[in-house]
């Protein structure tokens, strides 16, 4: 079996095959999902999606980077990053074989 | 924000949809993205992220409190990478 890309048309997809609802409807709902996940991170809160993962903020305080090409050093300004962990139910299904 | 956080907020967006239809509509889409992880598919997200898999093969692992040799097994693991409008979002810049 061939690896594949899923996208927010094939979750739409199964919200529209097994809730009946509209493919319009079913589109928006994907949406409103991400949405609502990237509005509370965006507001500094740590998203928990139980049997599935968590999505946490780590800040990162300013280091020295180097341009592996040219040597030249640079410094990587402070930022926020968004680190995933799967929960163990999710590690279990992907090893299951 | 937890699971039913989400499924409230999503709720309030949607007066005309019963509260147990929400929650079916979001355990769908996670079980959507899981069961796509664990057939080694890739989810892309545009604009939020990208789920793929990731293999680690087998190797002897040591316990490093007794220094003990254990046989790790071979596994796949989930890498979630950030969008570039939910990096930009979450570092102020407009997206």
């Amino acid at each position: 079996m061939s690896e594949q890309t899923i996208t927010r048309a094939d979750l739409a997809d199964a919200l529209y095959h097994e809730l009946g609802l509209s493919r319009n409807e079913s589109a928006e709902l994907v949406d409103s999902v991400f949405e609502e996940i990237s509005d509370a991170l965006a507001e500094g809160d740590n998203v928990k999606i139980s049997s599935f993962g968590s999505f946490t903020l780590r800040e990162k305080k300013e280091r020295i980077g180097r341009n592996p090409k040219t040597g030249v050093e640079v410094p990587i300004s402070p930022r926020t990053v968004l680190v995933f962990r799967a929960s163990h139910i999710l590690k279990e299904r992907m090893n299951e074989n | 924000m937890t699971k039913s956080d989400l499924i409230q907020k999503i709720a309030d967006r949607n007066p005309h949809l019963y509260l147990r239809d929400i929650e079916k509509i979001v355990n769908t889409i996670f079980d959507e993205i899981t069961d796509a992880l664990a057939d080694g598919n890739r989810v892309e997200l545009r604009g939020f992220g990208a789920f793929s898999v990731k293999h680690r093969d087998a190797r002897i692992g040591r316990n490093p409190r007794t220094g003990e040799s254990v046989q790790v097994e071979a596994k796949s693991m989930p890498f979630f990478k950030t969008g570039k409008a939910l990096r930009e979002r979450l570092n102020g810049e407009d997206a």
